[in-house]
């Protein structure tokens, strides 16, 4: 797979271009909003983290926006901070620096006002997008790819068709030379024999159990069964009994390599050509903890049909449940054509994976998604495990 | 002609790929021992029926893996779903 990307100082390549306005924490959204509406083409990153966090929280937000702030498809950063907050603004502001980007800060407290940190906020956005279109897109191949794996609003046909040939298709890619990264470990309680197996490093295949242990451990310290929260009640309309069913089907949309590498919410992939990310299973979470780890393009398989995408990384909605595809596709990027020819079940899974290769090449060089041109991609958060206090 | 899909031999269940009406013989599609069920009811498109008798309290299998347990008697044929199968994990209520 060939396509024309922005080769970054770092190494990394973008399928985007972005002039990211990000806010450092909630109470800084509105003006990084504000600058990023007077600002075209800018996108705003804005979210309900970064200030009275436990300190492991704290640093996990920080190293999050960091991540988000280095991902291939930013080529430059304005940071909108309120002055008082959690998040270690020093640090985030070296880490994208050190990435090799432009990057710009703004402290509402020190510049007095609304008023006068949306002015000096456009002036310093307008600068930074003078650098950004002087960058041009250059040849790219596969292997400069990250590619993000996730389900969302499934029903049993995503365990049984949408997930199977999305896992054919990351098998692909990474025969192909590409790297995927894949998370949403609540989505493996109950599936833990079907990760466990592809796993030969005994450290990776103790940090991946300790992570299902974890996130199951603080479900069931709330008392209740944690169905209705998982599955979901759309999960459960959509033919899904119980977490592990839920898990079973999930985890297939991952393909059947090697996992070799496991990071923390909020790290970058390395070298590992199949990566689990620490993190939940809903989307504004997990679709962060992918754009962190650096993901360029997120494959999305969704059963009952999810809408959103994500401001920085193109998103690309996929389904075999003809139903759903038929009612919403307005926001369904790729349908699988799959009933019809069921009792050739292989042969169907390698041409719609191959459907799907193609249409992810295309937005490699460009074209967009159904969530970008529908802007459904506005509302993300960062996952934190210790209360607000 | 009602469909149904089943992913592994150990399973007891199979998923229905359309909406199948109470006392239709769906194909079977995966494993063909697992041929010849009559469906005691109407099984929603993408929801389970059980493929054989099932005790309270055995396990319910699917990709070969055991996704939660019979809270009742379950017959060859019965819708399978919340009503009469409860999981067995992250269950701080127990």
């Amino acid at each position: 797979m060939n396509f024309y990307g922005y080769h970054r100082k770092n190494g990394a390549v973008g399928v985007r271009n972005y002039l990211v306005i990000m806010s450092t924490v909630i109470c800084a959204n509105e003006i990084a909003e504000a600058i990023s509406q007077k600002v075209p083409d800018s996108v705003p990153i804005l979210h309900p983290q970064g200030c009275c966090q436990m300190p492991v929280d704290l640093k996990r937000v920080t190293s999050t926006l960091a991540g988000l702030g280095i991902n291939p498809n930013v080529g430059a950063v304005l940071l909108v901070s309120l002055g008082c907050e959690g998040v270690n603004l020093k640090e985030l502001e070296k880490r994208i620096k050190n990435s090799g980007r432009p990057v710009e800060k703004l402290v509402i407290q020190d510049i007095g006002g609304i008023t006068n940190a949306v002015n000096k906020g456009v002036e310093l956005a307008n600068l930074l997008a003078e650098e950004l279109n002087k960058q041009h897109k250059e040849p790219a191949d596969i292997s400069n790819l990250v590619v993000g794996i996730k389900c969302g609003s499934s029903d049993t046909l995503s365990g049984l068709l949408t997930n199977p040939i999305v896992g054919l298709t990351v098998d692909k890619i990474i025969e192909s030379g590409g790297r995927v990264v894949f998370g949403e470990v609540t989505e493996m309680i109950g599936a833990e024999n079907h990760i466990v197996n592809r796993i030969i490093n005994p450290e990776i295949k103790n940090k991946v159990l300790g992570a299902i242990t974890n996130i199951e451990k603080r479900a069931k310290s709330i008392g209740e069964d944690m169905r209705e929260g998982q599955p979901t009640p759309g999960n459960i309309k959509g033919g899904l009994t119980t977490i592990e069913e839920k898990s079973l089907g999930a985890v297939i949309k991952s393909g059947s390599k090697i996992i070799d590498d496991f990071i923390e919410y909020g790290e970058q992939v390395r070298g590992g050509k199949l990566t689990v990310v620490d993190s939940p299973g809903r989307e504004p979470e997990l679709l962060t903890g992918l754009a962190a780890a650096g993901a360029q393009v997120i494959i999305f398989t969704t059963g009952r049909g999810a809408p959103q995408g994500y401001p920085i990384c193109p998103v690309i909605k996929v389904t075999a449940n003809p139903r759903t595809l038929c009612k919403l596709h307005e926001f369904i990027d790729v349908g699988f054509d799959v009933n019809e020819n069921i009792e050739d079940i292989n042969s169907v899974f390698d041409e719609e994976s191959n459907k799907l290769l193609q249409y992810l090449n295309e937005i490699c060089n460009g074209k967009q998604t159904k969530a970008e041109l529908n802007k459904y991609n506005k509302f993300i958060n960062i996952y934190v495990t210790g209360p607000v206090i | 002609m009602s469909k149904a899909i089943v992913m592994n031999e150990k399973d007891n269940v199979a998923t229905a790929l359309c909406d199948i009406s109470e006392g239709s013989r769906p194909v079977v599609i995966g494993f063909k021992s697992k041929q010849g069920v009559v469906v005691k009811s109407d099984i929603p498109f993408g929801h389970k029926f059980a493929l054989s008798k099932v005790s309270e309290n055995e396990p319910i299998i699917k990709y070969g893996e055991v996704i939660g347990v019979s809270t009742t008697f379950i017959d060859a044929g019965d819708y399978v779903h919340v009503h009469n199968v409860e999981s067995l994990r992250g269950r701080g209520d127990q």
